[in-house]
């Protein structure tokens, strides 16, 4: 039986992929659109990005430029789908073994094919601890053959389950089945890099005068701190429809700073919005505020190993009182949507189950709240007292101070704002130096896993402060598992002992916006990853 | 005047080294590190990141090896920026703000100075009055509100010039910051100016002059500026470091790639070697223009150099 049904994964999914045509992931540009005369585009970017070697990077800036720069075995399409990048197609009998096909006229910007070989050395680049990649774990939760001992030093990088079959034919061998995996392979880490280039020109092969690519775009000019300048890379396979002529990437951190420069028509999107300005700018700039979902949850971290928390009972009191209605819908209001679980909804074929305190009434809460610190044993005269993290950012205070009124009016708890800035807070949390502590998370891929493994015990990002073995069972079974089925079933179970136990309280599912011009074209709205292509976007003209 | 210079540079070298060591061992005392991420990093990757930039040896000697690096030149690899050594990124930066900051500067003064010494000759008069209540106005107005300012009403409204940028420093790109870092000192160099002027023309050797008979802007140009901008140059010297290196607040709002910009960035992400680079460069240029402001102070007032 389980046999049959992987056979029927298997064929889904590379039947789904096999001898059909993917021109459409290029710049589709409508019939009856003018284009101007003048296509350039200028995107905000946040922060200067920390590097554009995609094993040395961590950040969503960087993911921004480097997609344009680099094409990795899969991309993604406007709304969020998995298809073909460097991988024409893909077949797995098992979930174990993945056999790549790549296209024979993908080629680097310098006219090189881009072989099966550059996959291998850019995978085991990776997690090579000499490369000192801050996601190499990325590769190790994929369970790739041998990965996690490579990264600890025990193994030699040759070892990984990687192998070039032929020129085009890249194989990739894990320990357990992951029917995501293709879907994983759309993060920037696994982006293949120039061996050669790398080799010769070692951390300094990212600048614009010995970068070698093999996405739509070069880099032409970087200057740190104001902009990196992209033009089209000649030989990539699909260049013929990229519209584009410059892609700028401007890192500007300042919200307003930011705004100002679209509405002075220096900008055609930015990278964010700043939410003081929202409702105006939603009100005299209606065409130009793009709202779309996005696939991250907030939510405030219990220490579970100090009074107070190491006590459920004041945990779910203490997230039980929080309207999270109030906060999406009021302090927020740009289409967030409040959190009872940790998986958000927009997650491709998952919903996440509504848990029963999710189904009262904030007023039904409150009294449940109200019993159960009760029973925790604060009252009037020993009211509960604890101070919660954030790290320095206005929205972050913003929610503190409204959640910390909240608590005091529904359960007369004294709450201390703590706030630090980002590097501190790091280490503070890291340390266990909290009692209750911001946190938010985005999915690398998107996939309930992404979310769920968050939680377990040894992951250093959000699981250490739980360490629940039954909850570390239940992630180690939906690894294991063959059948999609029981994998779904094992996800509810995760998401019901996080409610249980309640190590986190969820608040709420995040959007992306931003200030578009009307007269880009091809902006995904759709995508809850946001992953956008340069290449798919166009300049109308007005 | 050489014996003088020489005896300031000498001096200098004392100071620069206890700026190092202090500055050196306080960013080692700051919680986190430059590699802390949401995700802590494996031992072994960890191991590697140490080695690779050298923290994976005592203290003491991370210190001695910068030390001796620093004095061949050698500022070491960025730690948050990895595709760039701490030398490129303030060889890029620099510039920008030394750019920025002398156009600001000397229009700071020019203007200043002259708008000082008009309301000191036209003394008590509107004109007097009304020069420096905006003075007044320039120095209270913090840059980080008088810039919105700026951007509000000549980029977004009048769409005179862009709202951010530097593209190599185009005149368009320059005017808003300009004005934004320099009204504060517009306004301190024409008090200063004005007080300085009033005093020198109130002296003897002025009422001297005048009852020589000499003409009245003679007496000006010729006997009062000169004793007149001594206060004014001492300004000057940490009016230009402040200028370059308090740019921040400009570089950010108008996200120019500049010093201050890249000194804030690399002390939030722990990047050591980024801040200590720019430490040493701003307590370099402090020293330096200090040394520049009392030769020039030793020109204009030879009882200095005596």
């Amino acid at each position: 039986m389980h046999f049959n049904k992987n056979l029927l994964t298997a064929a889904l999914l590379a039947g789904s992929f096999l001898g059909a045509s993917f021109s459409a992931s290029a710049a589709v540009v409508p019939e009856g659109v003018k284009l101007a005369a003048k296509q350039e585009l200028i995107r905000g970017n946040g922060t200067e990005v920390a590097s554009l070697d995609p094993q040395k990077t961590e950040g969503v800036p960087e993911s921004h430029v480097i997609r344009d720069l680099l094409e990795g075995l899969v991309n993604q399409d406007a709304n969020g789908k998995t298809i073909p990048g460097v991988a024409q197609s893909w077949e797995t009998l098992d979930n174990k073994t993945f056999t790549f096909h790549l296209r024979k006229n993908a080629k680097w910007s310098n006219g090189d094919p881009v072989t099966a070989h550059d996959f291998v050395y850019s995978f085991q680049r990776a997690v090579d601890p000499a490369t000192a990649s801050p996601y190499s774990w990325y590769l190790e939760m994929t369970t790739m053959v041998n990965a996690d001992e490579i990264i600890a030093g025990k193994k030699d990088k040759s070892t990984l389950g990687v192998k070039a079959v032929d020129d085009y034919t890249f194989e990739v061998k894990l320990d357990s089945a992951v029917p995501y995996f293709v879907m994983m392979m759309g993060h920037t880490t696994v982006k293949p890099v120039h061996k050669a280039t790398v080799e010769k020109y070692g951390d300094k092969w990212t600048k614009a005068e010995n970068f070698v690519g093999n996405g739509a775009f070069v880099v032409n000019n970087w200057v740190v701190n104001e902009r990196i300048e992209l033009v089209p890379n000649k030989q990539y396979w699909d260049n013929s429809n990229t519209v584009l002529t410059k892609v700028t990437f401007l890192p500007i951190e300042n919200q307003v700073a930011e705004m100002n420069r679209f509405l002075s028509g220096e900008l055609d999107m930015t990278y964010e919005v700043p939410n003081e300005h929202f409702r105006r700018l939603k009100k005299e700039h209606s065409d130009s505020v793009a709202i779309k979902g996005n696939l991250c949850t907030y939510y405030y971290n219990f220490n579970t190993h100090k009074p107070p928390f190491n006590d459920v009972r004041v945990r779910k009191a203490v997230s039980y009182a929080i309207d999270r209605d109030v906060v999406s819908k009021i302090l927020l209001g740009q289409g967030q949507k409040p959190a009872y679980f940790l998986t958000p909804e927009i997650i491709s074929d998952f919903t996440p189950e509504l848990p029963a305190y999710g189904k009262l009434t904030q007023k039904e809460r409150n009294s449940k709240a109200k019993a159960l610190l009760a029973e925790a044993g604060y009252n009037e005269a020993n009211p509960l007292k604890f101070s919660l993290l954030y790290n320095t950012s206005e929205n972050h205070k913003k929610l503190a101070v409204a959640i910390g009124s909240m608590w005091k009016k529904t359960l007369n708890i004294d709450v201390t704002l703590e706030n630090q800035e980002w590097k501190t807070y790091l280490e503070t949390k890291k340390l266990g130096n909290f009692e209750a502590a911001r946190a938010g998370w985005c999915g690398d891929y998107n996939e309930p896993s992404t979310f769920t493994s968050l939680m377990e015990g040894s992951n250093t990002t959000g699981g250490i402060h739980y360490k629940s073995a039954a909850y570390d069972s239940l992630i180690k079974q939906a690894i294991e598992t063959t059948s999609a089925d029981e994998r779904e079933k094992l996800y509810y179970a995760q998401e019901a002992l996080l409610t249980e136990d309640m190590p986190i309280a969820p608040i709420y599912q995040y959007v992306t916006t931003r200030l578009v011009n009307p007269h880009v074209g091809g902006y995904a709205v759709n995508n809850a990853e946001d992953k956008l292509y340069s290449k798919d976007m166009y300049i109308i003209a007005k | 005047m050489f014996k003088f210079i020489l005896k300031r540079v000498l001096e200098a070298i004392p100071t620069m080294l206890i700026l190092i060591t202090v500055s050196f061992f306080l960013m080692r005392f700051a919680p986190g590190s430059p590699f802390s991420s949401e995700r802590t990093l494996p031992p072994q990757v960890m191991e590697n990141i140490n080695a690779k930039y050298g923290l994976d040896k005592p203290v003491f000697e991370q210190y001695t090896t910068y030390l001796t690096n620093v004095i061949q030149g050698d500022l070491g690899p960025s730690f948050k920026y990895k595709d760039f050594t701490v030398n490129e990124l303030v060889s890029a930066a620099l510039p920008v703000s030394a750019k920025i900051g002398s156009v600001a500067f000397v229009f700071a003064v020019v203007f200043g100075v002259a708008v000082g010494t008009i309301a000191a000759l036209r003394q008590n008069t509107w004109l007097d009055y009304s020069v420096m209540s905006t003075a007044m106005l320039g120095i209270v107005m913090p840059s980080f509100v008088l810039a919105p300012v700026l951007i509000y009403i000549f980029s977004i409204n009048l769409g005179w010039f862009p709202a951010g940028g530097w593209l190599d420093g185009s005149i368009q790109y320059m005017v808003l910051p300009v004005l934004g870092m320099s009204m504060l000192y517009v306004a301190t160099f024409a008090r200063i100016t004005r007080g300085s002027m009033i005093e020198v023309l109130n002296s003897n050797f002025i009422r001297t002059a005048r009852s020589k008979g000499l003409s009245y802007s003679y007496i000006v140009l010729r006997h009062a500026l000169k004793p007149a901008m001594l206060p004014v140059v001492s300004y000057m010297g940490p009016a230009f470091v402040g200028i370059i290196t308090g740019s921040v607040v400009i570089e950010t709002i108008f996200g120019l790639p500049g010093i201050g910009k890249l000194f804030v960035n690399a002390a939030f992400n722990r990047d050591y070697s980024l801040v200590m680079g720019v430490t040493i460069l701003i307590g370099f240029l402090f020293i330096v223009f200090n040394a520049i402001v009392d030769i020039l102070l030793a020109y204009v007032d030879p009882k200095i150099r005596y």
